[in-house]
């Protein structure tokens, strides 16, 4: 599949629009804003650590986002089965990976809005220490895929239900699937009965063990190489679930 | 511009569309009528791109739709059944979307739009959320996208349904509009539509075509000579046999 500019633009447009002429956005973008701070203070115990850093916030972060992409996601595909448009999208000459990457690009564009908007504390930090720029931006960059790989799970998860609840509820285990992966409570519990290469892959594929890698400030290439192809599966598999119903009908 | 080779689709067991043929020309207009679940939206899908079929092949203009279907859907205008649109779109911005997803821009974009809104009657709704519209207008909302790229044919499920006879006569009137130039398909239930706006009849039922002939031919088959009793004597076997 060939990916043609015009239909990526005139989608990417029109899921921005879709977003930003209703509340949805802004909800979302308010409610991260509120929640990610509130995970950061109360759970985080952000004054307690006493460091000029942004760590109880990152650690936190994957377990929100987990959360709210599939809320993000949830509506890509099942809303246009929903209100018929599929019908219309289907029948205009554009490749199916240009409006699967349009409407991932559109929702990862929300995302990173809700992102920058806990950039208060960022600047917080400043002024109560000398923190290292550096390694918050790495982290944001971090939070960033990881939002993204959440997003293209959900957005090929919404493709393949018929609704957006089911897209939302299935969209929300497989986050937390990834995410769980990689954890001790599940990997010890795997050891006693999996073979251990089963065990080591399930632990690669964790995606909170390359993230914890960008919350220390180091940029890995595998790490991104393991998000961009995460994001690229989902995407993929969104366009490609969605291919299928010109074969089945739906 | 339009050839449907003997194509098939079936749905699970059922079998929706069997082995379906016909050739369309520019300046026809083709009134496609059959009871309901009798394969017409299966048929219009087949040939929009939106479905494709497992036997049989649908060429447009040049374009095989299998293998050369995005070539193909830039010279076809499709209303989808139920005539749906983006709800938090106005009708501007839903028609523009379906412009500049087929590369359309700039002036050239505005001009089309404009003229696409005007012939169908869009008026001061034009501007208004589509969600907020009433069906007849969101109905007028969809046709106007169909039609604004001005494309050599038009596959049309059933854009008068939900509408009131005054708008009802301004979308015939639109159809004979742009007949001259265009092959044009019609689904309908609405019979009175077929000597209103239809140079060619196909009758479908349980997926096979019935009959395929003029408006004055399909109106004999009734003793009457009226069209709902040539429809119901041809398709009434069939919807008895699907009953039972």
């Amino acid at each position: 599949m060939s990916v043609g500019a015009p239909g990526f633009m005139a989608v990417y447009r029109r899921e921005m629009r879709a977003w930003f002429t209703t509340p949805l956005a802004y909800i979302f973008v308010a409610a991260f804003a509120f929640a990610a701070p509130a995970f950061a203070f109360n759970i985080g115990r952000f004054f307690d650590t006493n460091r000029a850093d942004l760590a109880p916030l990152f650690a936190y972060l994957p377990w929100l986002l987990m959360i709210l992409m599939p809320a993000l996601a949830m509506r890509a595909w099942a809303e246009e089965r929903d209100r018929g448009t599929l019908e219309v999208l289907l029948s205009l000459p554009v490749s199916l990976s240009s409006v699967a990457l349009a409407k991932f690009a559109a929702a990862w564009t929300v995302a990173g809005g809700a992102l920058i908007a806990t950039f208060p504390m960022w600047v917080a930090v400043n002024f109560l220490g000398q923190p290292d720029n550096l390694a918050i931006a790495i982290a944001y960059f971090g939070a960033f895929l990881l939002a993204g790989s959440y997003l293209a799970v959900g957005q090929a998860l919404s493709a393949a239900s018929g609704s957006q609840v089911t897209a939302f509820v299935l969209s929300a285990l497989a986050a937390l699937l990834l995410t769980m992966a990689g954890l001790p409570l599940v990997t010890d519990t795997l050891s006693g009965s999996a073979p251990a290469f089963l065990v080591e892959a399930i632990a690669y594929a964790s995606a909170l063990e390359r993230f914890s890698a960008f919350e220390r400030g180091v940029v890995g290439l595998p790490d991104v190489v393991y998000f961009l192809s995460v994001i690229a599966l989902g995407v993929s598999a969104g366009g490609l679930l969605i291919g299928t119903s010109r074969e089945a009908g739906r | 511009m339009l050839s449907v080779d003997a194509v098939v689709k079936t749905f699970g067991r059922r079998r929706a569309v069997d082995r379906v043929s016909f050739d369309l020309a520019t300046g026809e207009v083709l009134g496609f009528l059959g009871p309901n679940g009798a394969g017409k939206t299966t048929v219009m899908r087949m040939i929009a791109g939106r479905l494709e079929p497992d036997a049989g092949r649908v060429r447009v203009g040049e374009f095989d739709m299998l293998t050369q279907r995005r070539n193909g859907q830039r010279l076809i205008g499709y209303l989808p059944e139920g005539a749906p649109a983006y709800r938090t779109m106005t009708p501007r911005e839903f028609v523009s979307f379906c412009l500049q997803a087929r590369g359309w821009s700039g002036s050239k974009l505005r001009k089309a739009r404009e003229l696409a809104l005007e012939r169908a009657r869009l008026g001061d709704a034009g501007n208004q959320q589509i969600g907020t519209l009433s069906k007849g207008y969101k109905r007028r909302a969809a046709l106007a996208a169909a039609i604004a790229h001005d494309p050599p044919l038009l596959v049309l499920d059933e854009p008068t349904d939900g509408l009131d006879p005054n708008q009802k006569h301004e979308v015939r009137a639109l159809i004979r509009e742009m007949a001259a130039d265009k092959a044009i398909i019609v689904s309908t239930h609405i019979l009175e539509e077929v000597p209103a706006v239809c140079s060619r009849v196909i009758v479908i039922a349980k997926g096979e075509i019935l009959v395929d002939e003029d408006p004055d031919e399909f109106s004999s088959h009734a003793r009457t000579g009226r069209l709902d009793d040539a429809f119901r004597m041809l398709t009434r076997p069939q919807a008895e046999e699907a009953v039972s």
